[in-house]
């Protein structure tokens, strides 16, 4: 057996086995009859149409009349380093406030690029802070614990 | 005149001084945002909703955020003129002639008849909206669980037949974004479903997390996976007016276009890009000239931006007067009303009249605004598109941070949407497009609510989908849409229309 479109191939077997799975989950859940359906019914059942589509995706895909689709390569630095500079943001919002995971957002995330550079970095973190505060803090009024939690106390 | 007297009350609500500086501030911030290359209408509208949260009037608030989707869309079709990066799936056809236009130095008059188009293509989409509402309505009424259900179908399939490439994978995507919409507490049993004992789950998937995490934060890490640098031509933009001759040749096509994106619009599962597709196929055959398309034709931006917006008009009906959303911005609309206690449907009507025509008559107010604002602004937002990316990208990026926790002041949302993130980039690889699964998570609650109504009331026979002849009406329109993807002649035809758009 050889893949031959590997697009579909992977989109078929993300579809099978989302579907299984949400159908093996919504077994907690009481099924219920047509008439009155429980809280599995609806997702069993599309669970189930999801899988069957995902199988017509896949099973063509390794037939030998298929065209040869390759997955482009997947860039795991950029994936990593963008998401990581979001889940800091998330993790230290709470904490340190709205300045510090502010800075710590544009400079993490400006890592990805590789045109990187430290000052124009720096300049764009002040530029946007003061922005930032300006719309979202004084004009929005949107509520952010602003400085670090041991500063305000 | 039933219709005089119900705009004469909306220019009333709209024209307050108040309403009229709220519809101003939309206009603005959704320009302002919505020019930024990676944010569409849809992130720029979720960004900028915590801010009508605080009105007191719900009527302003809606006024401020059609100001904002007016502002966003001109905003996107920007950045699809200047550095050929489409906002929306509208705006792709936009990109062919309007980034040829910029190259050749004729960013200007492309800018500016987009502006006029939208403009005019606006005032008969409202005109048409006003007529057309009421009558809906009435209809509406009629609807039962059952042609609900049905009429969803048809919106989901209208999706899965506007997506790119493959038609199993659409249905998938739609089928996927059903059963992520069912994450959270079941209505009728209280049973809080796939949440897995997180308190924050239980009340569902922030949307606006799926939405950034699948569009903003996958397309960012998308273009710097490709590290090439994007040509911007601000010194070439040279002489901002169309000329007469330009005049002569785009303004058929903007009214051409007008009723293209007026018949298209209503259309369940986004019309606007359905219409803007027909309407670039429509300039290019009865042009004299058809070599010239695709090479920097006014026609090419003059038609489609008309059709776009004078779609986008037209897919507040089925909000107004369904409380059904057609497309994920329209799906926001709802949730801003429902965070005012209004709930969506027929009786907004009868019950809000102020609200209702308030809002259709400040949605031409806003068209007006947008031309005026704009057509001086233009050269201010080629400056702002000449920011290097690597700049652009981790603003853009603090900015969609800041949008999703907003919305419920809680830093869970914006953890949620790193998952969404990773999914997005994944299915970007595989070929599978993001939109029509984000119209079955905004539907996917609503749909089995519905189903399970219709089925009780029917005590279990499904047969009740069919007899009744709305809703078998509505089924058979959509068993016609999957059936003509399907067919190989049109399945050729769709893939030619499609091709080279990404």
């Amino acid at each position: 057996m050889k893949i031959r479109n590997q697009r579909d191939f992977w989109s078929g077997v993300l579809f099978v086995v989302t579907g299984v799975l949400f159908m093996i989950l919504s077994r907690q859940y009481q099924f219920g009859t047509a008439a009155k359906m429980g809280p599995g019914y609806f997702p069993t059942v599309l669970g189930g149409i999801m899988a069957v589509l995902g199988l017509m995706l896949l099973i063509p895909a390794i037939s030998r009349r298929s065209p040869e689709v390759k997955v482009e390569r997947i860039d795991l630095k950029v994936i990593g380093i963008i998401l990581l500079a979001v889940a800091v943001y998330a993790a230290t919002l709470p904490s340190l406030g709205f300045i510090v995971s502010l800075i710590l957002l544009i400079f993490i995330s400006s890592m990805a690029s590789h045109e990187f550079n430290v000052k124009t970095t720096a300049i764009s973190a002040v530029a946007l802070l003061i922005f930032s505060y300006l719309v979202f803090v004084k004009g929005l009024e949107l509520q952010f614990p602003f400085l670090p939690v041991f500063l305000t106390r | 005149m039933d219709l005089l007297n119900n705009l004469a009350l909306g220019l009333a609500t709209a024209g307050t001084l108040i309403n009229l500086m709220y519809c101003f501030i939309g206009v603005v911030l959704g320009t302002l945002i919505g020019v930024l290359p990676g944010i569409g209408p849809l992130a720029t509208i979720a960004m900028l909703l915590p801010a009508t949260y605080k009105m007191t009037d719900p009527t302003t608030a809606l006024i401020m955020l059609a100001g904002i989707y007016y502002g966003a869309q001109y905003g996107g079709s920007t950045t699809a003129i200047l550095v050929n990066l489409p906002g929306e799936s509208s705006s792709v056809v936009t990109t062919i002639d309007g980034y040829q236009m910029a190259r050749k130095g004729r960013a200007g008059p492309a800018l500016a008849i987009a502006a006029i188009g939208s403009f005019i293509a606006g005032t008969v989409g409202t005109l048409m909206l006003a007529a057309f509402a009421p009558p809906l309505a009435e209809v509406a009424f009629k609807f039962g669980p059952a042609e609900y259900f049905s009429l969803m179908v048809l919106g989901l399939i209208g999706a899965v037949v506007l997506a790119h490439g493959s038609v199993l994978k659409a249905l998938a995507m739609v089928v996927f974004g059903l059963l992520l919409g069912m994450v959270g507490t079941d209505v009728n049993s209280g049973v809080a479903r796939f949440s897995f004992d997180v308190p924050e789950l239980s009340d569902g998937i922030e949307f606006v997390a799926v939405a950034m995490g699948m569009f903003g934060f996958a397309e960012i890490i998308l273009n710097l996976e490709q590290k090439e640098k994007r040509e911007v031509f601000t010194s070439k933009v040279t002489g901002l007016f169309p000329r007469w001759a330009d005049f002569k040749v785009a303004l058929p096509a903007i009214v051409r276009g007008t009723g293209i994106g007026s018949l298209l619009g209503i259309l369940p599962g986004g019309g606007a890009v359905l219409a803007s597709f027909a309407s670039y196929a429509i300039e290019k055959k009865v042009s004299k000239t058809p070599e010239e398309f695709g090479k920097g034709a006014i026609q090419g931006v003059a038609g489609p931006e008309s059709a776009n917006n004078a779609g986008a008009q037209m897919s507040f009906i089925p909000m107004l007067t369904l409380g059904i959303p057609t497309n994920p911005v329209m799906a926001l609309m709802v949730a801003a009303m429902m965070i005012h206690n209004i709930q969506p449907g027929p009786q907004v009507m009868t019950s809000n009249p102020k609200l209702f025509w308030g809002l259709i008559v400040s949605m031409w107010i806003g068209n007006l605004m947008l031309v005026v604002l704009n057509l001086p602004l233009i050269g201010l937002w080629v400056k702002l598109l000449s920011v290097p990316y690597r700049i652009m990208y981790p603003a853009i990026l603090l900015f969609c941070c800041i949008g999703c926790y907003s919305i419920n002041n809680n830093v869970f949302d914006v953890f949620m949407t790193i998952p969404f993130a990773i999914l997005g980039y994944i299915f970007k690889k595989l070929d599978c497009e993001p939109a029509p699964m984000l119209l079955g998570f905004v539907l996917g609650k609503l749909m089995e609510e519905y189903l399970r109504r219709a089925m009780t009331i029917s005590r279990g026979d499904p047969t009740v989908f069919f007899t009744r002849p709305l809703s078998a009406t509505l089924l058979a329109m959509a068993f016609v849409l999957l059936i003509i993807v399907f067919l190989p002649a049109i399945s050729k035809k769709r893939a030619e229309a499609f091709a080279g758009d990404d």
